[in-house]
């Protein structure tokens, strides 16, 4: 019985690992299409080409041409570059800011933990995207700009995460240790906490990546993002909006392209989240 | 019970000062300066003393603090300003846009049960198996699809290649809330169907359930006399709680289908670098959040035999 168990457990994680390989390997691909980009394009995804406008996918032009007679694949792997770093850049920079406020507020406690989680309380209180829209307006610079909105509003979200993580660790035992043994608090969050409440903060961030990449993209798609003619995906389909009759292409290149990279972050951050953290696994 | 809704109406106060706080500042700190933004909207050439005029008239010579708590009395007394566009009081006309975005948002939340509830139930019953399997596919699929590409590709088929449904405006009476109810509880739908199944699948593997079995009950008196009113209580926190991306996600939906709106409001407000218009908006859209959430928390200690008994014990100490 007790082996059975531990045997069906084992097959469980070869499965999780098998899956995790896979998973990884897609987002190995999709960060190395968005890096290599340039040399990937077949086009130059900014060349105007007035008199093949509105190709529709012919063996020449994969997914078709825009308005302009751009090339939409060349656009679409261009594109990959804005969206897919923007959503790295500020999952990087929520779970970077987050976890340090979210630690040192656990670990120190004291009015600048009231401060610090009164003021997250606020954050929380605002629906996202409203907070983020209206950011991301008033700022009006680009890409950047939509990314800086994302990050003021998402924050909090990893702070307290990694305070509640941090609050369960200063009292553990092997910290009390540390301490006696002459540990600083430098030291001691540097090599106990912050290694051990890394597993649910990097689980959630592997599974913002797709939300933060339609939040950027949805952002764009409002022109409060990236502007034309930056080939971005969600500035890319506001632009072919007007064209959805007659050439659905325009829109449908950068849409899948979006749903397809979205779908393979997801499916890569249940994974991980099974892998660094079993109890909260899927039944 | 009473006490707990007291301090939870007094935490609230707190909460709504930072609202407005933080609203203020966002659009006080801007970079763009409100007079030369007004100059460019309203078409006239101003000279630099008219602007300064200008700017001592709106009290924008003014120390930050001090205009905040100008601007805070103005808004308690419910005057949110007035447009930099149309020149007419923000609050009316945000108000008369509301009931549209409400009712939006009320008929993606009642199509989302409709569909997330029975599916969540039917997969975590079906655990693991075919039916499981394609309900957690499409949830998942689901997920992964923005807003914006769903309305288009609803557009596309429905109203463009079927022509069954109007592609825009909320004019065509109850026809032109079907796209984006659509859109809306799609999204909301695939995320809150795996909740639901994640609860009834909690509740499925308790130990009364299988003592239960064991007693040989049937098999559907468990689920429907227990388990799913043992569950409820999670299913209905969790759709209140996504109510908050419901809201964001109404302005992109409003401003494709050119429903009349408050979230496309905001957004032709942000083009037009409308702010009033904008802070009325972000600070409307928070309150209501709170508020609903707010609710949720008082109806879970309500409805929650366990904790309204440990209320009654607490206050009996």
């Amino acid at each position: 019985m007790e082996l059975k168990r531990t045997a069906g457990r084992r097959a469980g994680n070869i499965h999780t690992t098998f899956k995790m390989a896979v998973f990884g390997a897609l987002v190995a691909l999709v960060l190395l299409t968005a890096v290599f980009a340039p040399q990937l394009a077949p086009f130059d995804p900014y060349e105007q080409d007035l008199g093949s406008a509105l190709l529709p996918p012919v063996r020449e032009h994969l997914f078709g041409t825009d308005r302009f007679g751009r090339d939409l694949l060349s656009r679409v792997i261009m594109g990959s570059r804005s969206t897919v770093f923007s959503a790295l850049l500020l999952v990087l920079l929520i779970t970077v800011i987050g976890t340090a406020v979210g630690m040192l507020c656990g670990y120190y406690g004291g009015w600048l933990d009231s401060l610090l989680m009164r003021l997250s309380d606020v954050f929380l209180a605002f629906p996202g995207m409203v907070f983020a829209i209206a950011a991301a307006g008033v700022m009006k610079g680009g890409l950047f700009s939509a990314v800086a909105a994302l990050a003021c509003i998402s924050w909090p979200k990893y702070a307290r995460i990694a305070r509640s993580q941090a609050l369960a660790i200063r009292n553990m035992p092997y910290v009390a240790a540390a301490r006696l043994a002459g540990s600083g608090d430098v030291q001691i969050m540097g090599k106990h906490i912050l290694p051990n409440l890394a597993g649910p903060v990097v689980v959630t961030a592997v599974l913002d990546m797709g939300t933060m990449m339609m939040e950027i993209a949805g952002l764009s798609f409002l022109g409060l993002g990236a502007a034309p003619p930056a080939a971005e995906w969600g500035s890319m389909m506001s632009d072919g909006r007007s064209m959805l009759q007659t050439s659905p292409w325009v829109v449908l290149a950068p849409g899948l392209a979006i749903f397809l990279t979205v779908m393979i972050f997801n499916l890569a951050g249940d994974t991980v989240r099974d892998l660094l953290d079993p109890r909260q696994r899927k039944r | 019970m009473k006490t707990y809704i007291a301090r939870r109406l007094l935490q609230l106060i707190p909460i709504l000062f930072g609202i407005t706080l933080l609203s203020f500042l966002l659009l006080h700190t801007g970079t763009a300066d409100v007079v030369d933004v007004m100059e460019s909207n309203t078409g006239s050439v101003m000279t630099e003393t008219e602007k300064e005029q200008l700017r001592a008239e709106l009290g924008l010579d003014r120390p930050l603090p001090v205009q905040y708590a100008a601007w805070l009395g103005r808004v308690l007394k419910g005057d949110m300003g007035v447009s930099y566009v149309s020149g007419r009081p923000v609050l009316p006309a945000f108000l008369s846009k509301l009931p549209a975005t409400i009712l939006l948002t009320v008929s993606s939340i009642l199509l989302t049960v409709l569909i997330s509830i029975p599916l969540g139930i039917l997969s975590a019953v079906r655990h693991n198996r075919i039916t499981d399997y394609i309900i957690r596919c499409f949830s998942f699929m689901g997920n992964s699809l923005p807003n914006f590409f769903v309305s288009l590709l609803l557009i596309y088929f429905f109203s463009l290649k079927l022509k069954l449904l109007p592609v825009m405006g909320n004019t065509a009476g109850w026809k032109s809330v079907i796209l984006p109810t659509l859109t809306l509880a799609l999204s909301m739908a695939s995320r809150y169907t795996r909740q639901v199944r994640a609860a009834v699948l909690e509740e499925l593997n308790k130990d009364y359930v299988q003592g239960a079995r064991a007693r040989g009950i049937h098999e559907k008196r468990i689920l429907y006399g227990s388990v799913l009113r043992a569950s409820m209580l999670t299913i209905v926190t969790l759709l209140a709680l996504s109510v908050g991306s419901l809201l964001g996600g109404t302005a992109i939906v409003e401003s494709i289908f050119l429903w009349d709106g408050v979230g496309r409001m905001a957004v032709d407000a942000i083009t037009m670098r409308d702010y009033p218009v904008i802070q009325a908006y972000v600070i409307w859209m928070a309150v209501i959040y709170v508020c609903v959430n707010l609710f949720t928390d008082i109806l879970y200690h309500y409805l929650d035999p366990r904790i309204r008994a440990g209320q009654e014990e607490m206050q009996w100490n």
